[in-house]
């Protein structure tokens, strides 16, 4: 029963966050300078007058502004995030298309980051003024001063020139025929740089975390005790220390989903990733507004349900929330 | 006698902010940091008076390699632009973004986390569902959305790298305040009839400094990020010359000459990192006891 009302209350709380990022695009639309119409209609006193008068009854900008934001959420809430007059296509369709390119790209580099930072974590937590630990600090020192797209084109250029062994552009090669399988191995192939590029600042950072927290949990009692039972020392790292340590990378991870979809943006721009990123740069270009809007929206959504899934996450690797509750 | 003269020496060095100089003079990371940011300064503010040629001059062939032309030292980008002439001059705009984005990303953070965490109840939950509504945003988007809608100048990107990343020192200084509120000083302040404001501001802000000004270094090491990321998008100032815009106009380049993106980059790479290796200094001075991590 408090399982229910407590999902049931994340749910809510969920939905209101929706609800205003749809404000908050609605009063962007409002605030930006010049005719509301000609933002939605996305091309800055280029539009018809026709084109501007049908957007003006449609969304009710002759009426109150409480009026208009009902009709604009009214239209939202039924999936209708606007039309691109860049595309000819209704915004939401544009997003959905290549919400999937961004997903796979954001979850792999987000999953590379989490297992081989908690990996040369544990490394180093076993040697603290080891090799692991040097390293460790050198890429996290790296990951976060470097331009996140600078480090991209530096792989590009690597491996373009100096190993030529990783596609450095587009999600596959459409030249290639062949099954499905041989096509989703090409877009793993492709998916490599792309992933490791977005992945690498996070990396660092669970390094550390996990190295953190684990020189903390290797002093506690409950470590001793078991070393004093003879558990194997690989037990003693993989089952009881790790289990704990491993918790506040989940915790950060779940926090860093929109920092991670912002670098998405910057290096689905360097690697020509058909994802929302090159989407949102496209449209920036073509002064494309309700599709811009419709990207921001959506990837809040992202986020929104990223810390709904991390939350969940959480309880069910922490016994201790779930007896809670 | 000589425990004696120990003594005396421990007791002499005890003001906090000279006991903070010495730890951050002791560590490597933080005048590591000062020395390279040292540089980036005076490459920046000295360098056009020694090489005073104009970044939007086309002075050679384009894409010439460094080390060819005497006139390009460090090569020319696709139009013929001196390299060098860029980095020298492209600095400022990006310490002035980072520096007025740091600046107003701290104030709005410390203001908003100063009253939820002081005066707590109803004021700190509005406050920090406003909070947690701007760290659903992914903040890049955010800024995108923000430059696009309201031109490109250098002050709308200040202004929006300031709203979309003032949530995390906001939360810093609640965390802060919520900790030094129930402190006894604060109890006797209030006891002599000190108003609210000067509680928050005159007592609990200054014991509340020591994380925030590490925050705030960092902070200015991000939105330097954030203005390259947004000029690499093709939404820096066009009109100014910056360190972003060279690795936004040589994107489609990179592998026709690799020095117009690298070298810029790699001075952005710099000074980011000297004000993150500052960060870290003035964190091992100000919490000694975290020294050993």
């Amino acid at each position: 029963m408090r399982m229910t009302f407590m999902v049931a209350r994340r749910l809510l709380h969920a939905f209101l966050l929706i609800l205003a990022v749809l404000v908050l695009n609605f009063l962007l639309i409002h605030l930006a300078p010049g005719d509301p119409a000609d933002v939605i209609a996305g091309e800055m006193g280029g539009a018809t007058e026709e084109m501007l008068a049908d957007i003006r009854k449609n969304y009710g900008l002759d009426k109150p502004v409480y009026v208009q934001l009902g009709l604009y959420l009214g239209r939202a809430l039924q999936g209708d995030l606007g039309q691109s007059f860049f595309y000819n296509a209704p915004v939401l369709d544009l997003v959905a298309g290549r919400a999937g390119a961004t997903i796979l790209l954001v979850t792999t580099a987000l999953l590379f980051a989490i297992l081989v930072g908690t990996l040369l974590g544990v490394l180093a937590s076993h040697k603290p003024k080891g090799i692991v630990s040097g390293l460790v600090t050198l890429i996290s020192v790296i990951g976060y001063s470097a331009p996140i797209f600078w480090t991209g084109m530096m792989l590009v250029i690597l491996f373009a020139w100096v190993y030529p062994i990783f596609p450095i552009a587009n999600m596959y090669d459409i030249t290639k025929g062949g099954g499905i399988f041989s096509r989703m191995i090409d877009i793993l192939y492709h998916l490599v740089l792309p992933a490791v590029t977005l992945g690498i600042v996070y990396l660092a950072q669970y390094a550390r975390l996990t190295r953190a927290s684990m020189l903390e949990i290797l002093g506690s009692d409950y470590i001793r005790t078991a070393r004093a039972k003879g558990v194997a020392e690989i037990k003693v790292y993989g089952h009881h220390a790790l289990r704990n340590a491993i918790l506040p990378v989940v915790t950060i991870a779940g926090l860093q989903f929109g920092s991670i979809i912002s670098g998405a943006v910057l290096v689905e721009t360097v690697f020509s990733w058909p994802g929302l990123g090159t989407l949102a740069f496209d449209a920036i270009l073509a002064r494309d507004y309700p599709t811009i809007l419709g990207i921001l929206f959506f990837s809040s959504v992202l986020v929104i349900v990223a810390n709904l899934i991390t939350d969940f996450i959480y309880r069910l690797v922490d016994p201790r929330i779930r007896k809670e509750g | 006698m000589a425990a004696v003269d120990n003594n005396i020496q421990i007791v002499q060095s005890q003001s906090p902010l000279r006991e903070a100089v010495r730890a951050f003079r002791q560590s490597w990371a933080g005048m590591l940091g000062i020395l390279i940011l040292t540089l980036v300064i005076l490459f920046t503010f000295a360098g056009p008076l020694v090489y005073p040629v104009d970044p939007f001059e086309i002075v050679w062939a384009p894409l010439t390699p460094p080390g060819v032309a005497e006139q390009a030292p460090l090569g020319t980008d696709y139009l013929g632009r001196d390299i060098l002439a860029g980095l020298v001059h492209g600095g400022s705009a990006t310490l002035y973004v980072g520096l007025v984005a740091g600046f107003i990303t701290i104030t709005i953070g410390i203001l908003v986390g100063a009253f939820a965490g002081f005066y707590r109840g109803f004021v700190d939950e509005f406050l920090m569902r406003v909070t947690e509504f701007f760290q659903v945003l992914p903040a890049l988007l955010f800024a995108m959305v923000l430059v696009t809608l309201f031109s490109p100048t250098i002050y709308v990107i200040a202004l929006a790298i300031g709203i979309v990343s003032w949530p995390t020192t906001a939360r810093l200084t609640r965390a802060e305040f919520l900790r030094i509120r129930s402190l006894e000083y604060v109890n006797a302040a209030r006891s002599i009839g000190a108003r609210n404001q000067r509680i928050i501001w005159r007592v609990i802000l200054p014991n509340a400094l020591a994380p925030l000004i590490v925050a705030a270094t960092l902070t200015i090491g991000i939105a330097i990020l954030f203005e390259a990321g947004l000029s690499f998008l093709g939404l820096g100032d066009p009109n100014v010359f910056s360190w972003g815009l060279m690795i936004g106009a040589g994107r489609e380049y990179i592998l026709d000459g690799w020095w117009v993106v690298t070298l810029p980059g790699f001075m952005i790479f710099l000074t980011v990192l000297g004000f993150s290796l500052v960060g870290d200094g003035l964190n091992d001075a100000f919490n000694p006891k975290l020294r050993e991590r």
